[in-house]
């Protein structure tokens, strides 16, 4: 039988086992609202700005380790969404991105809601297409999974014209598809997996920098084992938090420009890095000259390209994270012999002493909430065992330092991206994916603000999402810089004229909260977490100044810490 | 490539994105009419040629690369240049030159000669020079194309 391209469309998700897709209507995908309209197979979450629609489906996405599916019109539509295509990019979030088009005989005229789609998201996709004939669209469809959610992870669009969703064709899915040009490795060379271990056998002062790779890769199964039989100390970036458990006692937290002091100098100082799905990020780093200067370096990724793009390392094996791994334990079990850091004791005993700066520790007076308290006691209210989004700037250093993550796809942040506004949308989709789990946004005022729209959807599809609003009246990340690297001169980044947030929340049918009292803190976490069927804004009134320590400043080596 | 609309775009848009250099670029359809052949010239520390070969792989689009430069390898580009022969001894200075080259002189008029040589950029840049004394009107160059020698092959 034959069906409209619309009918294809749907189909498709349904036999990708897709349930769940996010969007916003428009022209040019009508008739893909109305065949939605018709069944029930895929629901269909409507926000309230295509940036939120992707962001959603990214926290979807992060929280389940499964595609996500954004729907959004042509024009606008698509140009709304290409911040949330950018930011899934940075973070290589598997994504499916289907946008509408006018019809192909009005592409290039400059039609009403046209834009170049293809063009326009060139640079910040995996890979996309324009559907040209609806008898490609259920093979487009496939392919466009098949390679956002393989290899190195992306998001991908699928720009079909409108009048395609309105032909017909036979409807037939493809199981799988083959791409002559894409094949993504899975397992790495033996031989470097011999040559990585021999490092690691010899290796006197060694450190784990495990990344966001071992989450997408559902490696932390197997970097646990691997931590474990090596006895190795580990450090995380900020995209690899709870993949290895930061309460673990060779956990050394976070790494780089806002990491702990422990691990940014077991990094500088150590005879044998292993870099486990890590890309040498320049908030890693620091300055390229000064990084690691003594080290010898296993880089394990997926992605060819990521491989000495930023330092030039001495093992690099190509593959997926889990197997890679996998293979080294088996090769380091099949020696038989002890490591020689089995009879070294001096690494952690350096690392103790480093880790003895307690470079984490602040005050909590009478007077003023510090932010770091809150994200605290948040971690004690939800046991740690909440799905987490941040925004972005001070508060999300805060949430990386102070809530110890212990299991993967909790922590659900921009990080290379940077994106202000990821937090509340991300927090609606790893809601919808989780609907009986505690989800907690920690955000600020001024990231708050740029997708605050969505507090809408929350109330549409009744989604207790918990907001944490760490409020310092500024643009914190912003004023710190200015104050350390401008002599105080706060261009901008006083944030006048705030709404009145708790009103905000109750004007969108959702509890509002003022917080203002350190005393306050705990309790009034207790009694919103409490409240579980509603959305609760938590707004609170936080220290002006307080910084994000430690920090290495830009331009600086690991060793050369700000620290209080 | 695949021969589709937008494969060119991707890797001309890698280049500039990622900043590096596009020295020329030459592609056509081949005799697989689902792909084309493009051959780009580029030039950078060996660290940056890598990066360029790993980040143009991973371009869903391409199919496969072979750097020529890792073993013997032809070159070819076309030059077409327009002079002006009116001067004194012009038409036999551009003849003399032409002969040398072994160029071709496609189009004649009174006061122009047009002129077209085949070879390797260096050869090109080498005949312009010597023509310097000429009065240029219009130069035309295309990309290089490559082929491995021997019996090395950039197939599918």
């Amino acid at each position: 039988m034959e069906l409209t391209g619309a009918e294809i469309f749907v189909r498709c998700l349904k036999d990708e086992g897709v349930d769940l897709i996010f969007g916003y209507p428009g022209g040019a995908v009508l008739h893909i609202y109305d065949a939605l309209y018709r069944q029930d197979d895929v629901a269909h979450v409507l926000v309230r700005h295509e940036q939120g629609a992707v962001h959603a489906a990214e926290g979807y996405a992060k929280s389940t380790n499964r595609p996500g599916v954004v729907l959004v019109t042509s024009g606008p539509g698509a140009t709304n969404a290409v911040t949330g295509i950018a930011d899934a990019y940075m973070d290589s979030v598997p994504l499916v991105v289907f946008t509408g088009q006018v019809p192909r005989a009005l592409i290039g005229n400059d039609a009403f809601q046209e834009v170049d789609t293809v063009g326009i998201t060139r640079p910040c996709v995996k890979h996309n297409f324009l559907v040209s004939d609806v008898s490609k669209l259920a093979e487009t469809i496939k392919k466009a999974f098949f390679i956002a959610s393989s290899g190195r992870p992306g998001p991908v669009v699928v720009d079909i014209p409108k009048d395609v969703t309105a032909d017909k064709a036979e409807y037939h899915y493809p199981e799988t598809v083959e791409i002559r040009s894409y094949k993504p490795k899975k397992t790495g060379h033996l031989g470097q997996v011999r040559r990585a271990a021999d490092l690691i056998m010899q290796a006197k002062k060694p450190i784990i920098y495990a990344g966001g790779g071992v989450i997408l890769g559902h490696g932390a199964k197997s970097l646990y084992d691997f931590t474990k039989l090596t006895g190795f100390p580990i450090t995380n970036t900020l995209m690899g938090l709870g993949g290895y458990p930061a309460t673990d006692e060779q956990s050394l937290g976070m790494l780089g420009m806002h990491g702990t002091y422990e691990a940014n100098l077991a990094m500088h100082h150590a005879d044998l890095v292993i870099a486990v799905g890590a890309r040498f990020d320049d908030r890693v780093t620091g300055n390229i000259e000064k990084f690691c200067p003594e080290a010898k370096i296993i880089h394990i990724d997926v992605d060819p390209a990521s491989i000495s793009k930023n330092v030039q390392v001495d093992v690099p094996i190509v593959g997926e994270v889990d197997p890679v791994l996998q293979a080294l334990i088996a090769e380091i079990e099949q020696r038989g012999e002890p490591l020689a850091f089995a009879a070294e004791e001096a690494w952690w005993k350096q690392i103790e002493e480093w880790r003895a700066q307690e470079c984490l520790k602040y005050e909590q007076g009478d007077d003023l909430i510090k932010p770091q308290f809150v994200v605290e006691k948040l971690w004690e209210v939800t046991e740690g065992d909440a799905f987490v989004t941040s925004d972005v700037g001070q508060h999300q250093m805060f949430a990386a330092q102070y809530y110890k993550f212990d299991k993967p796809y909790r922590w659900l942040n921009s990080g290379g991206l940077g994106t202000m506004g990821f937090g509340l949308p991300a927090a609606m989709g790893a809601q919808l994916a989780h609907p009986d789990a505690t989800v907690a946004c920690i955000t600020g005022e001024g990231s708050i603000q740029m997708n605050i729209q969505e507090l809408g959807t929350c109330r549409q599809y009744g989604l207790p999402v918990k907001i944490v609003n760490l409020n310092n009246r500024f643009l914190g990340m912003v004023r710190q810089w200015q104050e350390f690297f401008y002599a105080g001169r706060y261009a901008m980044s006083y944030m006048d004229s705030l709404p009145d947030f708790v009103k905000l929340a109750e004007a969108y049918g959702h509890v509002g909260m003022r917080i203002e009292n350190p005393a306050d803190v705990e309790p009034a976490l207790r009694e919103a977490f409490a409240m579980k069927d509603k959305l609760v804004f938590m707004d609170f009134i936080t220290e002006q100044n307080a910084n994000v320590y430690p920090m290495i400043p830009a331009g600086a080596g690991q060793n050369e810490m700000i620290l209080v | 490539m695949e021969n589709e609309s937008g494969a060119l775009s991707r890797v001309s848009g890698l280049f500039s994105a990622r900043g590096y250099n596009i020295e020329s670029l030459s592609v056509a359809p081949t005799d697989d009419p689902s792909l084309s052949r493009m051959t780009l010239v580029t030039h950078g520390s060996d660290e940056i040629i890598e990066q360029i070969k790993k980040q143009l792989n991973k371009l869903i689009d391409v199919v496969k690369l072979l750097d020529l430069t890792e073993a013997p390898y032809i070159e070819r580009g076309m030059l077409l240049v327009k002079l002006d022969c009116g001067g004194a001894g012009h038409r036999e200075l551009i003849k003399h030159l032409a002969d040398i080259f072994g160029a071709k002189i496609i189009d004649v008029t009174p006061s122009a000669y047009t002129v077209e040589l085949i070879g390797g950029a260096s050869k090109l840049d080498s005949f312009l020079e010597a023509l310097s004394p000429i009065p240029v009107i219009e130069v035309v160059r295309s990309g290089s194309m490559g082929i491995a020698r021997g019996d090395i092959a950039l197939k599918v």
